[in-house]
């Protein structure tokens, strides 16, 4: 059982593996079970992340409350005129994509959490077509973003209603960005580097749900901390470090969430879920009773 | 806790809690009823109440008590799919009590012999606890296989059971006595770490003053 990045880090470095490797066998070894069984477990995962994607671009969606629905699909189609450009813009579409399949009661891996679904898919499957990664090698790097997933769940918290949204929507990036570093060819130090980068950057993100639902701004936020997941992996590579290591900011995540009033975790009590616009959509869903 | 539920689990969105949660209290409490389901009558409490709309919260509960899974596609459209089993049913909206979980449901629910009163609340991330049957505090996860018996309040009844598990080398994990009353009758809840034949379940309801036992699988 592993509890720090440092030392996922020490032993991959140490055998000159990847951290993916490292943490398929640990993870082998606790489920006592074989590698194979569980990439077989994660390639249909992978699949059902794919399959969301694709449903997200293509489809003409609505979610359940009727405030989202198309803007993986429309950011899409808007790409070729971008600022952004490609690749990170077509990981922006992709993780509002999985968000809309989400709020429209499609099926999604969660990642770390149904909120959250977006991000690691869209960077992995992006991050992958750009260096012409193998599927087997994306399924892989999905290894790498549970461990780093773990050792956040196990140090700080995943959830939003515990931590706010940078335990939730800011751990998917951790773990995106750790996982796209891997699948660029980084060494484990600039992953770990990569977690700490995403990590601090969003320290303090509140969870603010308008009407309570995963929509507002939950969708935009999965598009746009794809982007972020893949900005914080390129400092990385580039070698760029983290003053504070992955472990020690994770730590500091875990006491800002403490820190965090309630209203801003989950409970709709703040934020934008308190705005005049967001009250008014409140009410307006509250009219409609059970049937 | 382990890498699956990190990446995972694969469900049906939007909420972990308000979706997948809400379609494993519906299976759970479709097996409790353990016969054809007529008519379920679902209270929504706290949290359920006020977002159930749109995280698809009732859907789900529906689709659940079909006996759907939680990544089923076919959740949304579980209306549709009770209505052609001939499955009725009517939501209702309950006043939350200091000692209730924010995201709790009744359900009451009308099978072609019985009736059974289950309450239940979804407790994050997908995990649920049903907390009461016809009354009887009982604490079930549906995360082991368990047994859940109405028998006799009477001495012995508890051995009987443990021994007759005991016989198929079933190793008990919890287990919970509850009753209406001294000497009326009494509900068990047994969770195990292995599963429970079919033939076991079946020695079970011949236990003398077993009124009653059903087995469910884990969710």
């Amino acid at each position: 059982m592993y509890t720090t990045i440092q030392e996922l880090i020490k032993t991959a470095t140490r055998e000159g593996r990847k951290i993916s490797y490292v943490a398929k066998r640990l993870e082998a070894k606790e489920l006592e079970t074989t590698e194979e069984e569980l990439t077989k477990s994660m390639r249909e995962r992978f699949k059902v992340m794919k399959k969301s994607i694709e449903t997200g671009l293509t489809q003409d969606l609505q979610s359940m409350s009727g405030l989202t629905g198309t803007e993986g699909k429309k950011f899409w189609k808007y790409i070729p005129n971008s600022i952004t450009g490609k690749p990170v813009a077509e990981a922006i579409a992709r993780a509002m994509a999985v968000g809309n399949v989400n709020a429209s009661m499609g099926r999604i891996v969660a990642a770390p959490t149904a909120g959250a679904s977006g991000i690691l898919p869209a960077v992995i499957l992006t991050v992958g077509e750009l260096f012409k990664r193998s599927e087997g090698e994306m399924v892989d790097s999905l290894f790498t973003a549970g461990a780093i997933g773990k050792v956040i769940a196990i140090r700080a918290s995943l959830s939003g209603a515990e931590g706010g949204c940078q335990a939730e929507c800011g751990s998917a990036a951790a773990m995106a960005a750790g996982a796209a570093v891997e699948l660029a060819g980084g060494s484990p130090h600039q992953v770990g580097d990569a977690v700490a980068l995403a990590l601090k950057s969003i320290m303090g993100l509140v969870c603010d749900p308008v009407a309570g639902l995963v929509e507002v701004p939950c969708i935009k936020r999965n598009g746009i901390l794809a982007s972020m997941a893949i900005s914080v992996a390129d400092l990385s590579l580039a070698g760029i470090r983290s003053v504070i290591p992955a472990d020690e900011v994770i730590d500091a995540m875990k006491s800002v969430g403490e820190m965090l009033p309630n209203e801003l975790k989950e409970t709709a009590l703040g934020g934008v879920a308190t705005t005049p616009t967001a009250k008014e959509i409140e009410k307006n869903l509250k009219e409609v009773s059970p049937k | 806790m382990n890498i699956f539920d990190i990446i995972g689990p694969v469900m049906i969105g939007p909420s972990s809690s308000h979706t997948a949660g809400a379609a494993r209290l519906g299976k759970v409490a479709m097996h409790i009823l353990g016969e054809k389901l007529l008519f379920a009558e679902i209270t929504l409490y706290g949290s359920f109440a006020k977002t159930h709309k749109g995280h698809g919260t009732d859907l789900a509960l529906v689709a659940g008590l079909l006996g759907l899974q939680p990544d089923d596609e076919r959740l949304r459209e579980s209306f549709k799919l009770a209505k052609e089993r001939g499955v009725g049913f009517k939501f209702l909206q309950g006043e939350l009590k200091r000692e209730m979980h924010p995201n709790s449901v009744m359900f009451k629910l009308k099978g072609s012999s019985s009736e059974r009163v289950v309450v239940g609340a979804s407790i994050g991330g997908g995990r649920v606890i049903v907390s009461s049957i016809d009354g009887f505090s009982v604490n079930i996860s549906g995360e082991y296989p368990t047994v859940i018996t109405l028998h006799e309040d009477k001495p012995g009844m508890v051995g009987r059971i443990s021994t007759l598990l005991a016989t198929y080398d079933i190793n008990i994990a919890q287990m919970r006595v509850s009753r209406s009353q001294k000497g009326g009758t009494a509900l068990m809840v047994v969770e195990t770490d292995s599963e429970i034949p079919k033939y076991v379940e079946d020695a079970i309801k011949e236990i003398e003053g077993i009124k009653r036992a059903i087995s469910i699988a884990p969710l």
